[in-house]
């Protein structure tokens, strides 16, 4: 049935529709919410279409690690939650969604989004960890886009809380923001057949033969990430980049 | 003894706090709903009855039900809750199973599993509550067989002072403090949930179940305003 | 004594709905004592002195006879299961699917495979929720090339309409294979610009299911974005 379902999706791509209703690069409706979560440092609900995610950021006082002993540590979590698909079970978490984390990670670390020279509190000793988790609320495709957004809007909603040298003290809240020099924009291009496109359903993803996502800052690519059980040509390379550099200067402007 | 003052958040003894409920906010769900009691926030979504396997852990007589609370790791006061299951949360979930239990009507749906999830991204005490209030609404919303919903919030004193729906400041407060959550069936106004933190006479236990039982029932009104809303049509009745 | 509660009115469980004995209690309601009470979410419906629940939320239940689509997610040695968008699998067996002599321990998948989706009828629910299925009779197959939806099982009489007016007035507007299932799994194939109207349309009467002048707003939908 995936053969027929796939033809079908086929049709649609080849007259430039996609099952929505949409054009291939055109984005569902976008939303962002800040502060949704009062006890964390700075938080979000991002909305695309159907897909809801949140991201929260805890901060805390930490020893750094020994190969970086003046930089703020940054660690990201990703729950696909049983709450937000059929498909999701309790339990450990699965690959999808460690992927899920890693790929946020690595965009938000490679990117240098964050000073984190300016998180060292004593060299070698202190130093503030921002810890992201992403939490999906209902999962309708494009979480690793949908949860990158979430993860970078609250890194910007952080403030730091105050810290007396011995402990943090998270009733009091200083109006220090995280010191964010770049802000990654995570976008993945879905390929069906020789068609390119972006933001995609459940029902769409199930359908895709190779995605790629592309990490970028001003136009400068941060982080990548192949997925998909398909192989991709050096000339799909070029044209799924470029068009995630365009697409990353339209979601930008969500933020 | 009941004094007419208020309390440090501006609150009457026997007043909670703002409460807002909504039917369906999961679409991929077959129920859902969102509670906000104050600054606690519960999310709860509800898929089944659907088959259970292994088929080892199946009931030929009745459908089971499995709940599960999770506290999103930025949601509490102070440090990051580690993400899985805690002994805390195991108990939660297992406390709102039994919550709830009472009001279904499982019997249509032998072998088959209803599964209730429930997540908090922002917490201010009374988090059980505020799960078993949602998790009613939306085993509702999923049209499953029910005696009637789960009204729930906790009760309590504060170094005397008999109230409802005590917030975390007052759960931490110093001195002699009791916190008691405690969950309704509103019809009969039979209790399904009933457990206690702290140091209480017999005398105020009663007192506060008497003001908490009022409590429910305005409760109740919200999760029924909430059921109906979703499900009222704005146009006139069928043409046919 | 009398109804608590008007009739098509919506109900959440544990909601008096009639008090004295002058009332029966039927499908959905149970009785307290004097009082009749909601056992589920649904409409009133107080015709007479019997009291029941029109369900507008749930699991689809299998009904003898319902033609239905599901999806194939096993098989057997001895047919395949098949998922019915309900709280039971339904099996449908070798001789209920195919006309030929299947040799036992034939490779089943060469008729229906996994994810395959098959229009088929119900032929029998047992006391312990056993489903069976038939593949025989008029338009039973499997589905080919096309677009599967899923809608509220609740709502499709009225996607379907009195006598199949409304599932018709859509697939005449916008000539398109359509299949309701029972169960609320459909499924469509069209061009697909008249697809994408089909299906909108689909969704409208699923919504605005319960209004007064439906098939007249529906017609509009339809004939404004027909093409030409």
């Amino acid at each position: 049935m995936r053969n027929e379902k796939r033809a079908h999706v086929l049709r649609f791509l080849e007259k430039g529709l996609r099952f929505d209703g949409r054009k291939l690069h055109e984005l569902r409706e976008i939303k962002v919410d800040y502060g949704i979560s009062k006890n964390a440092e700075g938080s979000v609900r991002v909305c695309f279409g159907n897909t809801e995610i949140l991201a929260g950021v805890k901060m805390s006082v930490e020893k750094p690690y020994p190969d970086t002993p003046d930089d703020g540590n940054l660690i990201v979590g990703a729950e696909l939650s049983p709450l937000s698909s059929p498909e999701f079970e309790s339990g450990p978490p699965k690959s999808e969604a460690i992927e899920l984390a890693r790929v946020v990670d690595r965009g938000i670390r490679e990117t240098k989004a964050i000073d984190t020279k300016k998180l060292c509190i004593d060299k070698g000793e202190k130093v503030w960890t921002s810890t992201i988790d992403l939490v999906t609320i209902n999962a309708d495709g494009n979480l690793i886009d949908s949860g990158a957004l979430a993860a970078i809007a609250a890194l910007r909603n952080t403030t730091l809380p105050h810290y007396d040298g011995q402990k943090v003290d998270y009733k009091k809240r200083t109006d220090t923001p995280l010191p964010i020099k770049k802000i990654p924009i995570a976008v993945t291009i879905y390929k069906i057949g020789p068609y390119f496109l972006v933001d995609p359903t459940n029902e769409e993803e199930d359908l895709v033969d190779a995605r790629l996502t592309v990490t970028s800052s001003s136009g400068r690519i941060s982080a990548l990430q192949k997925g998909g059980d398909h192989p991709l040509t050096i000339e799909d390379v070029d044209r799924m980049v470029s068009l995630a550099l365009e697409k990353a200067e339209e979601l930008i402007k969500y933020l | 003894m009941i004094k007419m003052e208020l309390r440090k958040d501006g609150r009457r003894f026997d007043e909670m706090r703002t409460i807002e409920a909504r039917a369906g906010v999961v679409k991929n769900a077959d129920g859902s709903a969102l509670f906000r009691i104050g600054d606690t926030v519960a999310y709860a979504a509800v898929y089944g009855p659907r088959e259970l396997y292994p088929k080892f852990l199946q009931d030929p007589t009745k459908g089971i039900l499995r709940c599960r609370y999770n506290m999103m790791p930025f949601s509490g006061a102070g440090d990051r809750v580690k993400p899985g299951p805690s002994r805390r949360s195991t108990e939660i979930s297992l406390v709102i199973e039994k919550a709830l239990l009472p009001v279904l009507s499982l019997e249509e749906f032998p072998n088959a599993v209803v599964d209730v999830f429930i997540d908090l991204p922002q917490t201010d005490a009374g988090t059980r509550c505020a799960g078993i209030c949602a998790a009613s609404i939306a085993l509702a919303d999923a049209g499953i067989a029910m005696k009637d919903l789960v009204s729930a919030v906790s009760t309590g004193h504060v170094n005397g002072q008999v109230v409802v729906d005590l917030t975390y400041d007052e759960e931490s407060a110093e001195g002699e403090v009791a916190d008691i959550p405690v969950a309704f069936m509103p019809r009969t106004g039979k209790l399904t949930l009933l457990q206690m933190d702290g140091e209480i006479g017999k005398e105020q236990l009663m007192h506060s179940l008497e003001l908490v039982r009022k409590a429910c029932r305005q409760i109740y009104e919200i999760q029924k305003a909430a059921l109906k809303e979703k499900y009222t049509f704005n146009g006139e009745s069928d043409e046919e | 004594m009398g109804l608590s509660v008007k009739d098509k009115e919506i109900v959440v469980p544990g909601e008096e709905l009639a008090q004295g004995m002058d009332y029966l209690p039927s499908y959905g309601t149970f009785r307290d004592g004097e009082t009749i009470v909601a056992g589920r979410l649904g409409m009133v419906s107080a015709e007479s002195r019997i009291i029941k629940l029109i369900p507008l939320a749930g699991k689809y239940l299998p009904k003898t006879n319902d033609t239905i689509i599901g999806r194939v997610f096993d098989v057997t040695m001895s047919g395949w299961m098949i998922d019915i968008n309900s709280a039971y699998s339904a099996m449908l067996g070798v001789k209920d699917a195919v006309p030929e002599f299947v040799a036992r321990g034939t490779d089943l998948t060469k008729y229906f495979s996994f994810g395959d989706y098959l229009v088929t009828r119900i032929i029998n629910v047992t006391s312990k929720n056993f489903v069976d299925l038939t593949l025989k009779g008029p338009g039973l197959k499997k589905l080919g090339e096309g677009r599967i939806i899923h809608v509220s099982p609740h709502k499709v009489p009225r996607i379907i309409g009195k006598q199949g007016s409304m599932i018709s007035m859509i697939k005449d507007s916008t000539n398109c294979r359509i299949v309701i299932g029972q169960n609320g799994i459909g499924w469509v194939q069209g061009e697909p610009e008249d697809e994408l109207v089909a299906i909108q349309a689909i969704r409208k009467v699923e919504d605005e299911s319960h209004t007064s002048g439906l098939t007249e707003r529906i017609k509009e939908f339809l004939d404004r974005n027909k093409r030409q």
